[in-house]
């Protein structure tokens, strides 16, 4: 009697986890099937939005604050990515939108890249594979009180530095956020005003976002194979460095693997992206992410500016958010692709499937061993 | 600064080859006709003398409300001098030229047949959206912002019009559609954005004309914290 009792009560504990657990993910699939990508979001629908992917797919999605905005606002990332014992060590992509505030169709990417990886990785073997072998750290928005102050009123939409106070002598907010970084700062491409739009701050790394993603990056530069940083507007796929003078020792391929990407990315919807420095085809700069990414040794590293070439300039039509989000999709995927194989010198069978085919004949042998006493 | 031969993905040919779209607009532009540079084929640069420096190009432009595009020569002279003065701009893209007469008499006898006077904010708004009714009014918006946008470019500028903030029909007397409006261009290079107002008439056989053109100093937010959070 007292072991049944027993059973009764430990199947009516599972029940009711497993019951509890389908519940929520059958929330966090509902709020992510009802949330719009193809609509702009107001900061607190994001951070809402990144708790439940997060609590939707545990087994791919975690999250983390790895800053504080100058405003006191967190910095999150999400790292999506699959366990895997075979693996010892992960390598990394880096993935980040909306450094600068007013490029809304850059946040908007972030969001679909996570979803479509969420949603097509159980189907998508390669996905899974390179998910298996790599992290991929996703951050939607970096620039979060410069984007927030976009969404305040009709006349703040344009606004596209940070908010940090303004500098002594000086009645401007703001500092751009893709001058600040430490990557041959305040030389070409920039402003000691701080009323300037690219105003690059009072030293390299002085404001907390950019210090921030430095710091978070920084510890992993080691296993981190690519990073790429999400713009707009433009249509064009840049490449370090952003000083005239100075060439990244990889150029070359750096070139090739950003025609792929471009090529890629035509194929989708026929929107052409230029690939090249920025001294080259759109001007030179310095203190970029970018930038000091490749100078810590980060072999690729990519600035992408999306839709459009100046119809709408940053206020794209939210018609286009699905559009200019599949093709960045392409490339964005075309380049991981890349770096992953070159890392892990892939062969047609998966990791996972090659393992598991060695499991199979290994408990095989052991079945017949065990049956028969005898090794086959 | 790049002489010969020019690579046309490269930031001059493309500066120059933007300014052959504004000058365009100011030429041919309407509520139905805008043009938008789709591509440079080719470019070659060359200093001119005492005048300043020609670029000779081939483009491919487009025009945007029919999706067609044309290959069109075009050249560019950015004056030297110890005043800045406007670039000289010549551009043949007849083919591109198609009738639209019929809709822009359409849409300027509705407007001038209209009891009240236009008025519209934000085109596009922040979200890319505009009304079916305003998007005649944003064209109008560009095409005026144009005669600007052609005025003020230099081998150092890339302009594009962001948004018309406001466009107010004024009165008039005679046979033209007057309006007053606050427009905001983007400059790439420095990535500012530049208010100007600007006075201009339409109607369909004189096309767009500035009246008057105003930079409007842009009022940086004092050092006072704002009251809302």
């Amino acid at each position: 009697m007292e072991k049944t009792t027993w059973k009764l009560g430990l199947f009516l504990m599972i029940l009711s986890t497993v019951s509890e657990t389908s519940n929520s993910l059958v929330e966090g699939l509902e709020s992510r099937l009802s949330y719009d990508y193809t609509k702009y979001h107001p900061m607190h629908e994001i951070y809402r939005w990144m708790e439940d992917v997060e609590r939707g797919n545990p087994e791919l999605v975690s999250s983390s604050v790895y800053g504080r905005t100058y405003e006191g606002n967190n910095i999150t990332l999400l790292k999506l990515g699959l366990k895997n014992p075979e693996v010892k060590e992960k390598k990394v992509i880096w993935v980040d939108c909306g450094i600068h505030a007013r490029e809304w169709i850059a946040p908007a990417f972030c969001q679909w890249f996570v979803k479509e990886i969420v949603h097509s990785y159980k189907t998508n073997k390669k996905l899974e594979q390179m998910l298996q072998n790599l992290d991929v750290y996703v951050t939607p928005v970096i620039n979060v009180d410069g984007y927030m102050f976009t969404w305040k009123n009709d006349s703040t939409r344009l606004w596209r530095k940070s908010r940090s106070s303004p500098p002594p002598g000086s009645s401007c907010y703001g500092v751009d956020l893709n001058r600040n970084f430490n990557a041959n700062w305040g030389t070409v491409g920039i402003s000691f005003d701080g009323c300037a739009n690219t105003y690059c701050g009072k030293s390299a790394g002085s404001e907390p976002e950019a210090k921030a993603v430095m710091g978070f990056v920084g510890k992993m530069v080691n296993q981190t194979l690519c990073f790429l940083t999400i713009h707009s507007a433009g249509q064009l796929i840049l490449l370090p460095y952003g000083h005239p003078e100075i060439s990244a020792p990889n150029y070359d391929e750096l070139v090739s693997v950003g025609e792929t990407a471009a090529a890629e990315m035509k194929k989708v919807h026929g929107m052409g992206y230029t690939v090249g420095t920025s001294p080259q085809i759109l001007y030179p700069n310095s203190g970029s992410s970018r930038d000091w990414t490749r100078l810590i040794g980060i072999p690729f590293s990519y600035t992408f500016e999306l839709r459009d070439k100046g119809e709408f300039s940053h206020l794209l039509p939210e018609e286009q958010i699905k559009p200019a989000c599949e093709e960045a999709y392409a490339g964005a995927l075309s380049i991981i692709t890349h770096v992953h194989d070159k890392a892990f010198n892939s062969a047609t069978l998966p990791n996972a499937a090659v393992s598991g085919l060695s499991m199979v004949i290994l408990s095989t042998i052991m079945c017949v061993f065990l049956t028969t006493g005898v090794f086959v | 600064m790049a002489t010969g031969e020019l690579n046309p993905n490269h930031y001059p040919a493309q500066r120059a080859a933007k300014v052959v779209q504004h000058y365009l607009n100011t030429q041919y532009g309407s509520p139905f006709r805008l043009f938008g540079l789709h591509n440079v084929q080719s470019g070659n640069a060359e200093d001119v003398a005492d005048s300043g420096r020609k670029y000779q190009l081939e483009i491919t432009v487009q025009e945007i409300i029919s999706n067609t595009t044309e290959k069109c020569p075009a050249e560019v002279l950015f004056p030297r001098g110890e005043q800045r003065r406007s670039p000289q701009v010549q551009a043949s893209c007849e083919e591109l030229l198609k009738n639209t007469k019929a809709q822009e008499e359409a849409l300027f006898k509705q407007y001038k047949m209209n009891p009240s006077l236009l008025s519209a904010n934000n085109i596009p708004d922040s979200f890319g959206h505009m009304e079916p009714d305003s998007r005649p009014l944003w064209h109008l918006g560009i095409v005026a912002s144009s005669f600007v946008m052609l005025n003020e470019s230099t081998e150092n500028t890339l302009y594009n019009m962001a948004q018309v903030a406001n466009i107010t029909q004024l009165e008039t007397e005679n046979e033209q559609l007057k309006f007053d409006c606050h427009i905001l261009l983007h400059e790439m290079v420095s990535q500012e954005i530049i208010h100007w107002k600007l006075l201009f008439t339409w109607s369909p056989p004189e096309g767009v004309k500035v009246l008057q053109m105003e930079q409007l100093p842009h009022c940086h937010e004092g050092a006072k914290p704002p009251n809302t959070s």
